[in-house]
């Protein structure tokens, strides 16, 4: 059955991650979009979280990648020809490569002082956006194929496919990621240098192997995310800058240092999304988004979920 | 020494995560005195000096300083208070010269509130508080940078910027530890100058044979806990504090 | 690299001056000129070049190159007490806004709306920042981000201060000399009093609390106190640009909170050289131009400042300045070990 016209394409919003307003304001609708748009947020997060949370560096070009990754996959299938799963593919492996080389690129130079690593990976960030912008990446044109195509009714909404996968995907990918942090040898070398890097080097962990494989997997995870929901809309390179916003947005409300607290965040801002776009404008949700922000870190700068950094930022 | 009660801590608690840094300690200072704290490492000596001090917040309990309640107050404002600090590690301002180091106490509200008096120019007032400390006045010592100084030098300037603070209480945070037997020769003298002149002093050492000759009293701490308090002698018959430090017999 | 042996590279200062930490022995003038041409020259050349350059496009430039050097000092002097600020934009669009609306709905005239814009700025964003100064580092960073967005939308959503249209018709600068002037002697002002704010014992605390602010704290001197004079002097500065900006283009919209009024001065300091000041005002001076010539390049001229924000951090970290500095008075040899 044929699914109505793809919502939430408001003025402004071409981004694909629009959450939806819930036309009839009917419990269901709502809980549905929140839950839809609660597990995007947590995808677009958890790479960020990984690296800057749970390793110690702070990805700014988070958003760039997630676009890069989107726009390599178009131009590899529209302008090269090559089957979607091939470019998907290839996408997530370009990335995950570039992650790597950034760190040993550039990050490692200015390993120590965290800020400075903060304006290298924004520079980085500028510069692959506006590139990409320059050269015209945006609008109706440039979609991504959903995986798999078609919608169900599930109490009287109609949600498409795409969005109930983005769901398990999701949540998969949350599960295996907390599973890999917590039971995995790379997952505890990569906690451990976030935490003492000297006691980590100490017990024999090479500091810079660990720290560019985050890197790396948090840019990978950056694609994925970006492969799962951008088939949902179209491309625009405004996302680089937004889809940071809002992983940063989830780790800061959760608490950046873990993936509960990524999940957390990420259902709080997720339903108040999509309260704001139902009974307010949607306008608001950007406001919302970061306002959100700035009076967690004004009243409780470590998250809901965060008792970690309440050691350290008393200074 | 007065009866009057400079330091009260009641009930003090830190919790860190699981751990229980310091627990439930009481502790009195009177005005004058010279107070040791002695203990093995990790029983929580420098969290007691830290809460006391307001940099850290903590769990429960309350710290009063001549009566008024300080706990959990911004250290700045302690300090202003009149309660000085050193810092284990010898905390310095390492890019600026080690004279500019003190000027800073100097520009605290506590000793602009009591010009007139010594306080003029504070650069020559720098140079004679360092002066007195071992940083001899005519070299180029006290023009250094703190960051290239040696390391007995590193704690003379944390000990001159608490003493720049005019303070009623002094608290030394391993003061020895790392220098030669040398500097603490010549520190101790000084130490006892400032007890007889009044500063009342809080010690926490490693070195017991120096802060025996020089405290009044000794508080043994283990595992966040006060394990004895009294005069060095009584402490160190005391079997808790023998065991502390060296372990219990292993029974055959 | 002349053959076998070792060598080392050896740094000697010219044996041109003496120098100590407050005096200048001068056995000359050759030591004089030596001493006073960097500073006289380039001076001389900035209050010159609005005659040379009058009528021309390139006066506009000079205009902008002063205030993204006022932006840039602002965000030299926040740094220098360990705040980096990632928002230099909110400071600009505060004064900005703060002066269009005073001269919109008050009808205030210049002499007046550009003080108080600058006044009111800077109260304005110390009172916002100053809740979030005990933060860490980077989350204070984070917080300077997000501020000047929030703020554009804001304007947006609640339709304030006549929201996405701006505010038109602001009144403009009795003679072109004026603004041109203004605008070259705020810099020139800011510039040498924030080099000797940094020399006295207000400036040595604020260094000492980017080194340590712990000993600062034990020594018993506030350190947020100091933190919120050092944003609002930054303030004040920023939002001075803002409102000179303002009442040259007549006009104040959203545009003002833009990533542009953040990312040149970064860009700016950082090639120039972080903590100098005079870098910032070099580095100002070197991209603004720049950016005007490649004018072409539209948007991608955000993707060259990113580029050369990289380069500065990644290969010449000291900045241009500091650079040149030592050149100037020290020089380099090869010498046998």
């Amino acid at each position: 059955m044929e699914s109505p016209a793809l919502p939430g394409f408001q003025e402004n919003a071409l981004k694909a991650f629009a959450p939806q307003r819930a036309v009839r304001e009917g419990q269901v609708e709502i809980i549905i979009y929140g839950v839809t748009n609660s597990v995007s947020l947590a995808l677009m997060a958890i790479g960020f979280s990984l690296t800057f949370g749970i390793s110690g560096l702070p990805n700014f070009a988070h958003g760039a990648f997630y676009l890069l990754g989107g726009i390599l996959t178009w131009v590899f299938m529209n302008q090269l020809g090559l089957p979607y799963l091939v470019s998907a593919l290839l996408s997530v492996l370009l990335i995950g490569a570039l992650g790597f080389f950034l760190y040993w690129g550039l990050m490692l130079r200015l390993r120590g002082l965290a800020i400075n690593e903060v304006i290298a990976t924004l520079a980085v960030a500028i510069v692959i956006i506006e590139v990409l912008r320059w050269m015209g990446f945006s609008g109706f044109s440039y979609v991504l194929p959903p995986f798999v195509r078609g919608s169900l009714n599930i109490g009287g909404v109609w949600v498409d496919i795409q969005r109930l996968l983005l769901v398990g995907i999701g949540a998969l990918l949350v599960v295996l990621l907390y599973l890999f942090t917590r039971r995995t040898r790379t997952g505890f070398s990569f906690r451990a240098i976030a935490q003492n890097e000297r006691t980590a080097i100490a017990v024999g962990i090479d500091p810079d192997w660990t720290a560019a494989l985050s890197l790396a997997m948090g840019s990978a995870l950056a694609v994925v995310a970006g492969l799962t929901i951008l088939p949902l809309g179209a491309i625009d390179t405004e996302m680089g800058y937004d889809i940071l916003l809002y992983a940063l947005a989830v780790g800061i409300i959760g608490g950046l240092e873990s993936i509960p607290g990524a999940v957390l965040g990420s259902f709080i801002l997720g339903f108040s999304q999509v309260l704001v776009a139902t009974f307010l404008r949607a306008q608001w949700q950007t406001v919302v988004t970061l306002a959100a922000i700035v009076l967690i870190l004004a009243v409780k700068p470590s998250g809901i979920l965060g008792k970690y950094k309440e050691l350290e930022e008393r200074v | 020494m007065s009866q009057e009660v400079l330091l009260k801590v009641q009930k003090l608690t830190k919790v860190f995560g699981g751990i229980m840094a310091v627990c439930d300690l009481e502790l009195e200072v009177r005005r004058g005195e010279f107070l040791g704290i002695i203990g093995p490492n990790g029983s929580g000596k420098t969290t007691l000096i830290n809460l006391i001090t307001g940099f850290v917040k903590p769990t429960s309990g309350k710290v009063l300083y001549r009566g008024q309640d300080i706990t959990g107050k911004q250290p700045y404002r302690i300090a202003c208070l009149g309660i000085a600090r050193t810092f284990q590690m010898a905390r310095t301002l390492q890019r600026l010269p080690a004279f500019k180091n003190i000027i800073v106490p100097l520009c605290s509200p506590r000793v602009t509130k009591f010009r007139g008096g010594k306080y003029g120019e504070r650069d020559d007032v720098a140079i004679d508080i360092l002066d007195d400390l071992g940083f001899e006045r005519d070299s180029f010592v006290p023009y250094k940078m703190a960051g290239s100084l040696p390391h007995g030098y590193l704690k003379r300037l944390d000990l001159a910027r608490c003493i720049a603070l005019r303070p009623d209480l002094l608290i030394l945070d391993e003061l020895f530890s790392g220098m030669a037997m040398s500097e603490v020769a010549a520190t101790l003298p000084m130490l006892e100058k400032f007890h007889r002149e009044g500063l009342t002093i809080i010690m926490v050492e490693h070195r017991l044979r120096e802060l025996f000759r020089v405290a009044d009293r000794v508080m043994v701490m283990n595992f966040g806990q006060k394990i004895a308090d009294g005069s060095p002698q009584e402490v160190m018959e005391q079997e808790q504090v023998q065991r502390a430090y060296l372990g219990t017999e292993v029974e055959d | 690299m002349p053959e076998g042996g070792k060598y080392r590279k050896e740094r000697l200062d010219r044996g041109i001056k003496a120098r100590s930490d407050t005096l200048y022995v001068l056995a000359s003038w050759k030591d004089l000129c030596y001493l006073l041409l960097p500073r006289v020259v380039p001076l001389g050349l900035l209050f010159i070049l609005p005659v040379v350059l009058h009528g021309s496009y390139w006066e506009k430039v000079l205009f902008y190159s002063c205030i993204f050097g006022l932006l840039s000092l602002s965000w030299d002097l926040m740094a220098a007490v360990g705040l980096v600020s990632l928002g230099q934009a909110l400071f600009f669009g505060a004064g900005a806004y703060m002066a269009g609306a005073l001269n919109h709905y008050l009808g205030w005239p210049i002499f007046l709306s550009i003080p108080a814009g600058t006044l009111g700025g800077a109260a304005f964003c110390t009172i916002l920042l100053v809740l979030v100064v005990r933060l860490r580092g980077v989350y204070f960073s984070i917080v300077t981000l997000i501020l000047p967005l929030l703020f554009a939308h804001l304007i947006e959503t609640l339709e304030i201060l006549e929201g996405t249209h701006g505010l038109l018709s602001l009144s403009p600068y009795p003679s072109g000399w004026l603004a041109i002037y203004l605008a070259i002697v705020g810099l020139v002002v800011v510039l040498f009093g924030f080099r000797k704010l940094l020399d006295e014992d207000f400036g040595m605390i604020l260094r000492g609390i980017k080194d340590d602010d712990r000993v600062i704290m034990a020594a018993g001197v506030n350190v947020y106190w100091y933190k919120a004079q050092a944003i609002f002097l930054a303030g004040a500065v920023g939002s001075f640009a803002g409102a000179l900006m303002t009442h040259y283009y007549q006009f104040v919209g959203r545009s003002v909170l833009a990533l542009d009024y953040t990312i040149l001065p970064l860009a700016a300091v950082v090639m120039g050289g972080t903590g100098s000041f005079a870098g910032a005002v070099l580095g100002s001076f070197i991209l603004v131009p720049l950016s005007e010539a490649l004018r072409a390049m539209g948007g991608l001229r955000m993707a060259l400042y990113g580029l050369i924000l990289i380069s500065a951090l990644a290969a010449l970290p000291e900045g241009i300045f500091h650079y040149l500095e030592r050149k100037y008075h020290q020089f380099e040899r090869m010498v046998k070990i």
